[in-house]
């Protein structure tokens, strides 16, 4: 288990511990020499659970990625495809096994699913006629969730969003309880559940019916102690602002301009000092893993981009005054004491120097007029500045020639600000759309609209009533010392992080629920008692009672599950926990999500590419 | 009381004695006369097939039916069921492993009827036994289950090892056959089978491909004997041949080993000869019957009434019209327990049991005498107890096990109370009302597992899951296996209600205790009982089970309705995928378009794997959007540009459908520019195909084809803003910048002049912009004059403004020389403000 996963007050370690379980009994299932085939998309987040070292001592070593045509795998007994359950790499995973019918060499395949067997895949293998070839067919369910940090779970979904709001597969949704009932599972039943929107309702509905269906299984059902307190599952199409609008946090920043993938960054290996050892970089690039158990990256991570110099240049007077302890140690006693503390100050002065080269970059990009300029007009937006007409700077991008995806994230925040453009404005941007990227992106457009991006204004702006009621805007913020999550965006409190904020508070439901109605989805929070199952309706009083309850039964901070079905940003992460440490709320929050996303790769993955 | 239990003790050889003891007084005595029928039982007191012998045919049955009646009765006699046998020239009966009854008919096929005389499945010998006909048969356990061997008239030998999955064998040719061989047996041997074939004089050992001749290294094999009967042991290495001669060769069934020769005095040919276990060979006359030892001695029992002989792997079953009657050595445990001056510890222990009852002081001196041999004492009386077959002599013995216990200090009642367990369940079954005589060592042999079974197969589930629960099995060979059993039969029960029935088995069955309602319902589904399988599917609860299950079962509606509700979308997309192959079209585009989740799988499912479906799916549900979405798509990947236009023209036509205007002018306007680049391609020879309408207009601008530019501009209606952006950039990159200041003053730019400053900027030519300084927005000239340098200039207006802010972000971007000035600027409004 990685130290750093249970520091949490939910030991999310065990999330890591059961799903490394399950993937090493199915490697040692194969007796053998064995190579790994992996789905593209899972070789990283399999980094989380099982370091490289670790598959090399099971004599998995040799790794390679699933794609068409043959493969070249070295004189070795078994072959493991490990993959999600789509029918187009099964039929990456026939051709390969069809290329080696002829070789005299026989081997063994054998497949893992990740999350789920498909009944639909193994059809399909079945017709392609290699199903009798595969040895063992299994799956990886605990790989259901991914630990990212001690507060900090994601699918890995990529498609999820666009699957569930362009395709209205509900995929995701399945696997979502799925997800849920594992974590009932290692921590407890959850008695509270609540949330906002349709998709929160259908995966609640489905926990029920899932729930009911195992109820033979006595020990996931009557955990001793219950962990989490309350899970509450915010849909994605609830609040879309907060995922297009520019994160100003630190991780944030380092996410929407160089990306963030399973933990780890890659950042062109010029800007750093040559001292380094260069055997955990490639070539050209520098990968920083991106956790808590970096010391000094866990301190800033969360904080706005603008407030983290004076934490960083703390640190470097402290490590650099410990450094100089040694001038004055004496005594063999001091000496020893010193050196003993050694290994963990070079680590956070590496950490240190590492942290402040990234800075210096971003600090680079962050004072270039185009981000000022862009982050300007955006906050414009945001407050309502712009509304019934094209915006010039978004007309100035286009004309510019500036990224696409910057120009629709724009567009569909003012869309999403004023509830709807109006009719003339939305066509003029379409134009102006296919006139200056090409017509392709009338696709593109299509889908912003099905998900509901983009739209044409209709009745009232009610965004504007909650950006009063709900206290979404505060210009002029402390950085350093924020009194509200408004830092994370530099004037706007996500939405999304200010629905689980009234969540969890007693009667904090009731009184947004006339605020927030027109917001897609209903609302909804259960409390379920050890027998019986209230389901009831948050308007009537008694409920709330029970709510009230609950939370008045210990005084210790209650655990809460947010479930971000269709991804978050780092900044919804920052704002979360930094209510975590609010003392007057009283709650441990711990994320989990489809996916972890940002402005650029949410439109991009709604963006069409035509073959 | 030790004479009684002794009295059906038989001395035999030196040291031993044979006992013979009733179990059954047979129920059938007013339906069977023994005399008339051929009888074949089932070893570990099985069934017994009764068949009318037609060799010795009944009249008055003759004339009733011509064809033969078989009933099937437990080994007590109970009958169990009867059937008339329909079917072709009966050779043979003989038992399974499993406790099927096999019959071989004289065409080779073999019919596999259930103790309840139920037809289960048939097999065939092949084409050669077809042809030659069948003239014997044997029936034999071999080592993976259950084998036959059938001579044919071609007096050849076909042999398979399993009738499970029956691969028919030829054995090689019996040397110079010419007529039907004297006797044969079957042997196996590990996983050999081989025949063992006396003919005339010679011996032969036949196997699929070797003949092997044998000589018995006897006296009288010289005197030209023919062996006519042979008897093989069940253990397969003893065998017994009786001679024309009238002796018993005993020995190694290689024939290597000669244990005895024994003379039979004129007895004559017996009419049956088996093996008692491995120690003796018994044979059956008309009156009595003679057990030869293996080694020594013999002994004969008179009888005045035909009998017929059960071989058992212990002892040989006596089966006559009246009862059933069991000879074996006795056991040596019980020997040493009960026999008259025994100096065994046990005996000790018994004894001082007894005396104790009787509250005699000669108690204390027994287990005095025993005392230093206490624990092996208890645990003979606990064997002695196991081989006792009547139930007040095992209780005696299992007193005096539990009265030495009292005695023995560390003992434990692990074994004790095992066989207390075990004896109760034998006793049980036992009972002619079950009617399975097993004695230990047999179910030791069979084990509890199969016993069960066994119950199973007579339906005493009662029994059953009380002896599995008492044994302390576990849920999944115990009580859950027999419940489904009982729901087996429970499904193939054809009058009752179905709705009923499934809620019966349910209730019964419970939900969540792990019984595979799938198996049930496939086996109701067997019986063709479809509807009563899908209501028991309900109470399945996993439902990949059930949808695969419906699947199978073509209830395609049913399936989707699962899948549905299961949430899980794969189960959905399987059953999409399944029903499209196996609906009528119609129906299938009905049935999917019920769910909107299930529709919406479907086209995605349309979409990533038959395209070409795609189309007639939009049109079915008129959603015009989507086809023209379609045709845009396709346009993309369309060879050639006209066929592009013609797809775009498709897709205007649904948008015009869909009343969707802008997309409508949106493809108008693409083929016209499509037709335009085309046009451009052909005139400039350079590609313009693909390119989007800015990035023509602006190569157009850079082409200095202002003219046309001009003309595209107008034609696609771009804004004036975006075309002055295009072409203060595009003269940027010309370097044209007289031509820039030429634009600047044709008309007042609707960009203001900030981008002129910005493109001279750019393209380093700072005594260029300095021409537009003055024509920009006043908000703006700071800004402009820190991007060029101008700080002093920046630092005079900003501190005239009182502006702030304005002088810190010039001393933010600007040089150090000027920052001096700047805060000394800074300090005067500071000042000027106090």
């Amino acid at each position: 288990m990685s130290t750093h996963l249970s520091k949490g007050k939910l030991n999310i370690g065990l999330v890591q511990e059961r799903a490394r379980k399950e993937l090493l009994d199915l490697i040692d299932k194969c007796e053998g020499s064995k190579v790994i085939v992996w789905d593209d998309g899972l070789s990283g987040p399999f980094g989380l659970i099982a370091e490289y070292t670790l598959l090399k001592k099971r004599d998995a070593g040799k790794m390679y990625l699933l794609r068409p045509g043959k493969l070249k795998t070295p004189d070795i007994e078994n072959v493991i495809f490990i993959t999600r359950p789509y029918l187009r790499l099964m039929n990456y995973i026939a051709e390969i096994i069809h290329s080696e019918e002829v070789s005299r060499q026989k081997k063994k395949w054998h497949l893992f699913y990740v999350p789920m067997k498909s009944l639909l895949c193994e059809e399909y293998l079945k017709n392609k006629g290699v199903y009798g070839s595969l040895t063992i067919i299994d799956q990886i369910q605990a790989c259901i969730l991914f630990p990212f940090d001690n507060d900090l779970m994601s699918m890995e979904l990529d498609k999820a969003f666009m699957e569930y709001y362009v395709e209205s597969d509900p995929t995701c949704l399945y696997y979502i309880a799925q997800a849920i009932l594992m974590l009932e599972d290692l921590f407890g039943s959850i008695k509270r559940i609540s949330g906002k929107g349709n998709a929160a309702v259908q995966v609640m509905k489905l926990l029920n019916k899932l729930e009911k269906g195992t109820e033979s299984n006595p020990i996931s059902k009557y955990h001793s102690n219950v962990q989490i307190d309350q899970l509450i599952l915010i849909d994605r199409e609830v609040d879309f602002l907060s995922m297009l609008a520019t994160q100003l946090t630190y991780e944030g920043l380092i996410d929407e301009l160089y990306g963030i993938n399973n933990c780890t960054v890659k950042l062109p290996i010029e800007k750093f000092s040559q001292e380094e050892d260069l055997t955990e970089s490639s070539s050209d690039n520098k990968q920083l893993i991106l956790n808590s158990a970096d010391e000094v990256f866990s301190e800033i991570c969360d904080k706005n981009f603008f407030a983290i110099g004076q934490s960083l240049s703390r640190r470097a007077k402290q490590i650099s005054q410990q450094m100089d302890e040694r001038k004055d140690g004496r005594t063999l006693q001091e000496m020893k004491q010193f050196v003993a503390k050694l290994p963990q100050m070079l680590s956070i002065k590496k950490s240190l120097a590492n942290h402040m080269t990234v800075a210096e970059m971003i600090k680079e990009v962050t004072d270039s007029e185009d981000f000022a300029e862009n982050l300007k007009n955006e906050q414009e937006i945001i407050l309502g500045l712009v509304t019934d007409k094209v915006h010039p700077y978004i007309e100035e991008c286009m004309a510019r020639n500036v990224d696409i995806v910057k120009v629709l994230r724009l567009i569909c925040m003012q869309s999403v600000v004023n509830c709807g453009l109006k009719q003339k404005v939305l066509e003029q941007y379409k134009r102006d759309i296919v006139q200056t990227y090409g017509f392709k992106h009338l696709l593109t457009l299509i889908n912003l609209e099905k998900v509901g991006l983009l739209k044409v204004q209709q009745g009232t702006r009610s965004f504007a009533v909650f950006r009063k009621t709900l206290k979404l805007i505060s210009e002029n913020n402390n950085f350093i010392n924020p009194k509200d999550i408004h830092f994370v965006h530099g004037i706007y409190a996500p939405l999304s992080v200010r629905l689980a904020q009234n969540f969890v508070k007693p009667n904090g439901i009731r009184s947004i629920n006339d605020v927030i109605t027109s917001l897609p989805g209903s609302l909804f929070d259960h409390s379920t008692s050890q027998t019986t199952t209230f389901i009831h309706r948050i308007m009537c009083d008694k409920s709330l009672r029970v709510g009230g309850s609950l939370s008045s039964q210990n005084d210790s901070a209650k655990v809460v599950l947010v479930f971000f079905i269709g991804g978050c940003t780092f900044a919804e992460i920052a704002a979360l926990r930094y209510l975590s440490q609010q003392e007057d709320l009283n709650v441990e929050f711990v994320i989990a999500t489809t996916k972890i996303m940002n402005g650029n790769s949410f439109i991009k993955c709604l963006m069409e590419s035509p073959s | 009381m030790t004479a009684l239990l002794t009295a059906d003790w038989y001395p035999y050889g030196s040291n031993g004695y044979f006992r013979k003891v009733e179990i059954y007084e047979m129920a059938w005595q007013k339906e069977v006369n023994i005399n008339n029928v051929v009888i074949v039982a089932a070893r570990f007191g099985g069934p017994i097939a009764v068949v009318r012998d037609r060799t010795k045919p009944d009249k008055t049955v003759m004339k009733k039916m011509g064809k033969p009646i078989i009933a099937i009765y437990s080994s007590a006699g109970n009958l169990i069921s009867s059937f008339v046998w329909n079917s072709g020239q009966l050779i043979h009966l003989g038992w399974s492993s499993t406790e099927e009854l096999l019959c071989i008919q004289e065409n080779g096929e073999v019919l596999i009827y259930s103790i309840f005389g139920k037809y289960v499945h048939a097999f065939r010998m092949g084409q050669e036994v077809e042809d030659t006909k069948v003239i014997e048969a044997r029936v034999f356990d071999s080592s993976v289950g259950t084998g036959i061997c059938v001579l044919t008239g071609a007096y050849r030998l076909f042999l398979t090892n399993t009738i499970k999955d029956p691969k028919v064998r030829k054995l090689a040719e019996i040397p110079g056959v010419i007529s039907l061989p004297d006797s044969w047996a079957v042997i196996c041997e590990d996983r050999q089978s081989f025949v063992l074939l006396f003919k005339a004089t010679e011996i032969y050992y036949l196997s699929e491909n070797q003949v092997i001749q044998k000589t018995v290294n006897s006296a009288n094999e010289e005197k030209g004997s023919v062996i006519t009967d042979v008897a093989v042991s069940s253990c397969y290495e003893h065998v017994a041949m009786y001679n024309s001669q009238d002796q018993l060769w005993i020995g190694s069934s290689n024939l290597r080993k000669n244990y005895r020769l024994y003379d039979m005095d004129g007895s004559g040919r017996p009419k049956q000869l088996v093996w008692c276990g491995s120690e003796a060979v018994v044979g059956v006359w008309d009156e009595h019957i003679i057990i030869i030892g293996r080694n020594e001695d013999s002994l004969s029992y008179v009888y005045d009434m035909p009998v017929k002989l059960i071989p058992e792997i212990d002892c040989v079953r006596v089966i006559s019209t009246y009862n059933t009657e069991i000879i074996q050595p006795v056991p040596k445990v019980i020997l040493e327990t009960y026999r008259l001056n025994s100096t065994s510890p046990g005996s000790y222990l018994l004894e001082a049991s007894k005396q104790f009852t009787k509250k005699n002081h000669r108690a204390n001196e027994y287990i005095h005498l025993v005392k230093k041999e206490l624990f092996s004492a208890i645990n003979q009386c606990i064997e002695a107890s196991s081989h006792e077959l009547n139930t007040e002599n095992q209780k005696m013995l299992i007193r005096a096990a539990q009265f030495g216990k009292t005695f023995a200090e560390g003992f434990t009642s692990e074994n004790f109370v095992r066989m207390c367990m075990t004896l109760r369940i034998l006793n049980a079954v036992r009972d002619p009302k079950i009617g399975i005589f097993l004695t230990f060592p047999q179910f030791v042999h069979l084990t509890l597992k199969n016993l069960l079974d066994r119950l199973i197969l007579r339906r005493h589930y009662y029994l059953a899951i009380k002896a599995a629960n008492y044994m302390r099995m576990s849920n999944e060979d115990g009580s859950m296996k027999i419940l489904e059993h009982w729901a087996y039969y429970k499904v193939s029960q054809l009058e009752a209600d179905k709705e009923q029935m499934a809620h019966n088995i349910a209730n019964k069955l419970g939900q969540a205790s792990g019984i595979s309602y799938v198996s049930i319902a496939k086996k109701s589904a067997s019986y063709g009982r479809i509807k009563l399988a899908v209501k028991l599917l309900d109470y399945e609860p996993k439902p990949e089970l059930q949808v695969s299950m419906l699947l199978s079962l073509e209830k395609y509606t049913e399936a989707l309705g699962k899948a549905v509700q299961s949430g899980n979308t794969d189960l959905i997309n399987i059953v999409i995928v399944n029903m499209w192959k196996k609906m009528p079209l119609k129906d299938f585009q009905l049935e999917i378009r019920k769910d909107s989740v299930v529709y919406a799988l479907y086209k995605k499912y349309c979409r990533e794997h038959k395209k070409e479906t795609l189309l007639n799916v939009y049109r079915q549900e008129d959603d015009n959007n989507e086809i023209a979405a379609y045709y845009i798509k396709n346009a993309f990947d369309a060879e050639n540009y006209s066929m592009r236009t013609t797809l775009l023209e498709n897709a205007k036509e649904y948008y015009k459908k869909a009343k969707n205007e802008i997309n409508l002018v949106l493809c108008e306007e693409q083929k016209k520019l499509i037709l335009k680049q085309k046009e451009l391609e052909d005139k400039f020879k350079r590609e313009f195909l693909d390119l989007p309408l800015q990035e023509t207009i602006y190569r157009l601008l850079l082409m200095q084809e202002n003219k046309i530019a001009e003309d595209l501009r107008s034609m696609f209606h771009v804004p004036d803003r975006k075309f002055w952006w295009l072409r203060i950039k595009s003269l940027g990159e010309l370097n044209d910048f007289n031509e820039l200041d030429k634009f600047s003053k044709i008309k007042k730019s609707p960009i203001g002049y900030e981008p002129f400053i910005d493109i001279c900027l750019q393209h380093k030519n700072k005594f260029e912009a300095n021409k537009y300084i003055g024509r920009i927005k006043e908000e703006n000239k700071i800004k402009y004059l820190v991007k060029m340098s101008y700080y002093m200039e920046a630092i005079r207006i900003a501190e005239a403004q009182c502006d702030i802010s304005a002088l810190e972000y010039i001393r933010a971007n600007c040089d150090t020389a000027s920052v001096i000035e700047i805060n000394s600027a800074i300090a005067r409004l500071n000042k000027s403000d106090s």
